[in-house]
């Protein structure tokens, strides 16, 4: 079964020059795909598409997921808020709600499942905390329950993002470049959780990455953009440094290997006038 | 060592901008003439300062000493005057809320907010004084009319300062939450409300302290508290009574500023 289609996709911010450029797509339930790309190539763009909370331009495109349309033409669909509700979106910002308790920000997850009256008035049942706990508890952090978010460190953070999507009842993760301000560590530990969560509950995931290294050591299909188009979708182990060098020329070192990122290379100004 | 030299030589201090320079002539000539234009319509005459020094001197002497006597009545019509400021905060929160969310460019569309806008303007733009006149005709002279004054006023201030707190947010935490299918109200519960909530008590302590500073006056249209007794002994020449009453007016407002300050440092 198809959880993620997208059709004809494209997105023009500036005239002229296309983000997306008449993207197709599809990911079938259960998957684990990797998108890559150096910055700007448009793996944000797409996934904010797909989560319905960018609109793209009114040409003849669709994007469906789990059979629902989220959007189409350019206009969202009508069922947008429960097809939303399907999907959990992890973002490189973590986007928690900085002041609430992190059990707060989790049970948010089950906000458009629950009576609308009584989820606006934050009305949650012990059934429902629970719900929430063991989400907690799934990615080890159940102990922080009672903190205020912004007291966690972002991969504490992130891991609680998944858990929000993981009490969302959520069928399809998109998780946007969910460990570009991670360190190492931590970053490891957010993509397993991301790999336990596809593996146990055959939930589809889809994460854009900065890096390939990671591509390669979790997901088994990876999507390549650049400049708003895909250049290569398939096995990810195909995925050598001389393809790469191939499809992303100088660029290809931007996305090899976390390893080599973290020394900075580039020699600025001032540097040398100290020098 | 030779770099070094070299940037330095490179370095150069930035010429006088003469347009920029002219510009700020022509600000300060602007200003200035200004206030010379203005010296006769606000019928400025400081050497009657120095010329009735006798008179004045005269004038001030009369306030001392204070007369306590009345101390037990003053003090009561201060705490009315507090309990009046008390009401209309509280009433102008309430109203500020939704107003303050409804006045905010990031959460509804122009044609909310333009309008909406525009209310809040004509409630902030009235004084409370005058809407105090107002409603001692429309509700009866007392406190009530003073709570009703205070009330519109404070919520065309509240909401403006509630709105500009709302459009400073940080967009992300509300995508997250429109990313689980949350409604429009939900996503400002969760993610705005929390994000705002310390300006917002901040806000509105503040606008209590000077709710209280203009409830003492209200009294002086029939809206009320301290400021009618304090109306009647300034008509009557009772100068050593209004000294009494202005340093019981000074204790308790200051007292307010401490305790209300104190508050504001814990939610913040």
């Amino acid at each position: 079964m198809v959880a993620i289609k997208v059709t004809g996709l494209s997105k023009t911010f500036t005239k002229g020059k296309k983000a997306l450029n008449s993207l197709d797509l599809q990911i079938d339930k259960g998957e684990m795909v990797a998108l890559i790309g150096a910055s700007g190539s448009g793996k944000s763009t797409l996934i904010r598409h797909i989560s319905g909370l960018m609109k793209s331009d009114s040409d003849n495109s669709k994007i469906e997921v789990l059979d629902q349309t989220i959007q189409e033409n350019g206009k969202l669909g009508r069922g947008v808020r429960s097809a939303r509700s399907d999907v959990g979106v992890v973002f490189q910002q973590f986007n928690l709600v900085n002041r609430l308790s992190v059990l707060t920000n989790v049970l948010i997850g089950l906000l458009g499942q629950i009576p609308r009256w009584r989820g606006t008035l934050g009305l949650f049942t012990r059934a429902e905390k629970m719900i929430a706990m063991k989400a907690l508890a799934r990615v080890g952090i159940d102990n922080l329950a009672e903190q205020r978010s912004s007291t966690l460190s972002g991969g504490q953070q992130q891991r609680a993002a998944i858990a929000r999507a993981i009490t969302q009842g959520a069928e399809v993760i998109l998780a946007d470049e969910p460990i570009a301000s991670l360190d190492p560590s931590s970053a490891r530990k957010v993509m397993d959780t991301l790999e336990n969560v596809n593996k146990e509950d055959g939930v589809t995931v889809l994460v854009s990455l900065h890096q390939v290294d990671y591509a390669l050591r979790y997901c088994p299909r990876t999507i390549a953009m650049r400049n708003g188009e895909i250049i290569f979708d398939g096995d990810s182990k195909r995925l050598t440094p001389k393809l790469l060098e191939q499809l992303y020329g100088d660029d290809s070192l931007e996305l090899l290997g976390s390893e080599q990122q973290e020394e900075p290379v580039v020699t600025s100004l001032p540097e040398q006038a100290v020098a | 060592m030779s770099n070094l030299s070299e940037t330095q030589k490179s370095i150069e201090i930035p010429a006088h901008d003469l347009k920029r320079s002219i510009g700020s002539l022509v600000m300060w000539a602007v200003f200035f003439a200004l206030l010379a234009m203005s010296w006769e319509g606000a019928d400025m005459r400081p050497w009657d300062l120095i010329e009735n020094a006798e008179n004045m001197s005269q004038f001030a002497s009369g306030f001392f000493p204070p007369d306590m006597s009345q101390w037990k009545m003053y003090v009561e019509e201060i705490w009315i005057t507090i309990q009046i400021a008390i009401w209309g905060t509280a009433l102008s929160i309430v109203c500020s809320i939704p107003f303050g969310i409804l006045c905010s460019e990031n959460i509804v569309p122009w044609w909310v907010y333009q309008p909406v806008r525009r209310l809040m303007d004509a409630a902030r733009a009235i004084n409370e004084m005058v809407f105090a006149m107002l409603f001692v005709v429309a509700v009866g002279l007392g406190p009530f009319a003073g709570v009703l004054a205070l009330w519109i006023h404070t919520t065309g201030v509240l909401a403006k300062l509630f709105s500009e707190a709302v459009e400073a947010i940080d967009p992300s935490p509300v995508e997250g939450i429109r990313a689980t299918g949350a409604t429009g109200l939900q996503e400002v519960i969760f993610g705005v409300i929390p994000q705002v909530l310390p300006l917002w008590i901040s806000y509105s302590l503040y606008r209590f302290e000077s709710n209280v500073r203009s409830a003492t006056v209200l009294g002086i249209v029939g809206a009320g508290g301290i400021g009618m007794v304090l109306w009647e002994n300034i008509r009557g020449f009772y100068y050593a009574e209004t000294a009494a009453v202005i340093i019981l007016i000074i204790i308790s407002v200051s007292l307010l500023d401490v305790l209300s300050q104190r508050l504001r440092k814990m939610v913040i």
